[in-house]
């Protein structure tokens, strides 16, 4: 499918221990699906396999960016391919700060020797960091150094705006985001939602998809999905806790 | 695929600028001293140079005592050992003298600076150049309006010959021959360098710069400068060094010595890019005057072995000295550097900022002395040692030696070894960057604090060799 993120039939492991087993979804580009789970079911892994992480091996499966296969490419050319992931635990840069940071990452996808719009460029981060509500301070702020929770958030949200991904993974974007910082953080990704992008939102409570509402909401259990429905079943899934996907699972 | 064809296309491209220090030309000289060291090769040198007397006399003196000084191996790495003196080529010239204009000097010769961007930097924004080539400078100019003010920016032979009366005041006198083996090494056989005297009260506001280059194998470079500030005068003087890739090792051993007089200020700039055969060990002290300032910014990239720890005598009351280092050992390379301040006057203060980059399996060593004696009141020293690891195999040692007494005096001393993480580097990666760009983002990152107190110029310049660097370490 040329306009779409699919995943098929995912087997992953992080030493010996399986974690995705014959995972398979498919987000097409302009929806936002949302990915809920317990912990330690493989939501982080498969936003980290999606991107490359070293750590992870891949047994089998594919994975597609409009039709071009990702699965073995280095985690940077995955990204330049399309795919963002705004981490749950952003690593800290001491002394890069974020403008830097976010126009080495634009460089990065421009031509080699292409000028760089540096006027343009800053009147687009600025823009954007004004409706993220941060201070124009953060500019020369080292990445994520000293950050609160909700400034690390907003940061990746920042980049995730920047760089105009294809398809963006958000992992657990809502932890450690009060109710304030969640709201603006959600603003900034709807505001993105369009015919140009796909989301995958990877969260463990229904409470973020009070403000990014999914079109998709599939539950993962135990390296794969078991459940998938309209929004409608993050509801549900509140109501009667994970208990109730594993009863369900048990009298399949 | 798009991607992976530009990341090609970018190696390539990255091929090509890494030679920029890395080529050579065909080497034909009508002055070689031959290979070895002995008296007759210190004759030899002084007769081309035209030298009598006392110089002649002093040259002598001090291959005695380098050859009576053992190797300093008992604290220092034995590598040292593996300099084979007696196959040095110690004088290499083609016979020039240098000349006043780009036009003058030989195409060959010129084509190299031009490689090597000297005569655009020059355009652009500096008040000086000298360009030595194995031995010998062969081009030297300044602006006219500093001419006419009396500053005097040339080399230790023609310092020697036309301005005798500064020159033989000072030479020597910082760094007698006897201060160590290879001091006594370079005051046997120096040739080229700089001697620049800045009359009182001239402030020089442009950089005058200085490049060396080494051309032939086996050789030596012993280039000696010399830098005499008067009183409330001002000067930046800027060093950078290239050498070609050969098989074999190259040594380039120099001595520089500053003078700040009182109320003076020095800066003294060193980047230097070795290729990873060079031994280079130098010896680089200062004295500051009353009110005086002698700053020394000293970047270490490439060469085999670095053994450099810039100094100053604090020597008049209130004097201030400073050296901010940055040492970058990639695989296959030690970088012993460090600073020493030597406190000799009241309200003195000093300051050390040294950062260390060690890659693959380099390893960098920070090696400091900072002496405040107990008779001396008001006097402050602050150093700072913090290294970087890129990967497992990587060292770091620290050896701070720091002797101050006295209860009026304080000491402030912070190290810290910090390491490039695989998920700084996989976050950055995500990020779209290559993993050198991630490296070198991270390693700009870690020097950045220390990069912005040098001039513009040279810390794009710093900036750049630091890409070249990460992006030829990562396989």
């Amino acid at each position: 499918m040329p306009d779409s993120l699919v995943i098929k039939n995912l087997n992953a492991s992080i030493g010996d221990r399986p974690i995705l087993k014959d995972f398979s979804l498919t987000v097409p580009k302009g929806e936002v699906h949302a990915i809920m789970g317990p912990n330690g079911t493989g939501k982080s892994t498969l936003s980290k396999v999606l991107a490359g992480h070293p750590d992870y091996t891949v047994q089998s499966g594919e994975a597609f960016i409009d039709g071009e296969q990702i699965i073995g490419l280095e985690p940077d050319v995955i990204a330049r391919a399309g795919l963002f992931l705004a981490f749950q635990y952003p690593s800290e840069i001491p002394g890069v700060t974020i403008a830097n940071f976010i126009r080495a990452a634009i460089v990065a996808r421009q031509a080699k020797g292409a000028p760089f719009d540096a006027k343009a460029y800053y009147n687009e981060l600025y823009a954007k960091m004004d409706a993220l509500k941060m201070d124009r301070k953060f500019t020369s702020r080292f990445v994520n150094e000293g950050f609160s929770g909700g400034e690390k958030k907003r940061c990746e949200i920042l980049q995730l705006m920047m760089l105009k991904p294809k398809y963006a993974v958000l992992d657990e974007t809502d932890s450690g985001l009060d109710i304030d910082a969640l709201r603006i953080v959600s603003e900034g990704v709807n505001a993105m939602r369009g015919p140009d992008t796909g989301f995958l939102v990877i969260t463990h409570y229904q409470r973020l998809l009070d403000y990014i509402v999914p079109d998709r909401v599939h539950i993962m259990w135990d390296g794969r999905i078991v459940h998938s429905g309209g929004k409608e079943l993050a509801l549900e899934l509140e109501e009667k806790g994970y208990d109730w996907v594993k009863q369900d699972l048990a009298k399949a | 695929m798009a991607e992976i064809d530009e990341s090609q296309a970018q190696r390539e491209a990255i091929e090509v600028d890494r030679s920029k220090g890395d080529f050579k030309y065909e080497e034909n000289y009508a002055f070689d001293a031959g290979v070895g060291l002995t008296p007759a090769t210190i004759d030899y040198i002084a007769k081309v140079k035209g030298e009598e007397g006392w110089i002649r006399e002093f040259r002598q003196k001090s291959l005695k005592i380098f050859q009576d000084q053992p190797m300093p191996t008992h604290w220092a790495t034995a590598d040292l050992e593996n300099i084979k003196f007696e196959d040095i080529r110690y004088y290499l010239s083609k016979g020039q003298k240098p000349v006043r204009t780009w036009e003058e000097v030989p195409d060959d010769v010129k084509k190299t600076f031009e490689r090597l961007g000297i005569p655009e930097s020059e355009r652009k924004f500096l008040a000086g150049v000298e360009a030595q080539f194995d031995s010998e400078a062969v081009y030297s100019r300044m602006k006219e309006e500093l001419e006419k003010l009396g500053v005097i920016f040339c080399g230790p032979t023609e310092g020697l010959r036309d301005h005798p009366e500064i020159f033989r005041k000072w030479f020597g006198k910082v760094i007698p021959a006897g201060d160590n083996k290879f001091a006594a090494l370079n005051s046997a056989v120096f040739s080229g360098g700089s001697f620049i005297y800045i009359p009182k009260g001239v402030k020089v506001a442009q950089p005058l710069q200085a490049y060396f280059r080494i051309n032939a194998e086996n050789f030596g470079q012993f280039e000696r400068t010399l830098i005499i500030a008067d009183e409330g005068s001002e000067v930046t003087y800027m060093e950078g060094c290239t050498a070609p890739k050969f098989e074999t090792a190259t040594l380039h051993s120099a001595v520089v010595e500053l003078v700040a007089l009182k109320g003076a200020k020095i800066q003294y700039i060193t980047v230097q890019n070795w290729s990873a055969n060079v031994f280079n060990l130098v010896t680089k002290r200062g004295v500051a005057e009353e009110d005086a300032e002698v700053r020394w910014i000293d970047c270490n990239i490439g060469s085999r072995l670095t053994m450099k720890y810039p100094g100053v005598v604090l020597r008049g009351k209130r004097a201030r000295g400073e050296v901010l280092s940055i040492a970058l050992a990639n695989d296959g390379q030690h970088q012993d550097t460090g600073a020493k301040m030597i406190h000799a006057a009241d309200d003195t203060t000093s300051n050390i900022i040294a950062k260390s980059i060690s890659v693959g399996e380099g390893r960098s060593t920070y090696r400091g002395l900072v002496h405040i004696p107990k008779t001396l009141s008001n006097c402050r020293n602050n150093t700072e040692c913090d290294a970087l690891l890129i990967n497992e195999h990587s060292r770091t040692d620290t050896y701070p030696a720091i002797s101050v007494r006295g209860r009026k005096n304080s000491v402030q001393h912070e190290a810290s070894v910090s390491k490039v993480s695989a998920e700084q580097i996989f976050y950055m990666m995500q990020r779209g960057l290559s993993e050198g760009e991630a490296m070198s983002l991270a390693v700009n990152g870690f020097v950045n604090d220390l990069v912005k107190e040098f001039p513009m110029e040279y810390s794009v310049e710093l900036k750049r060799l630091i890409e070249l660097q990460m992006e030829g370490s990562v396989g």
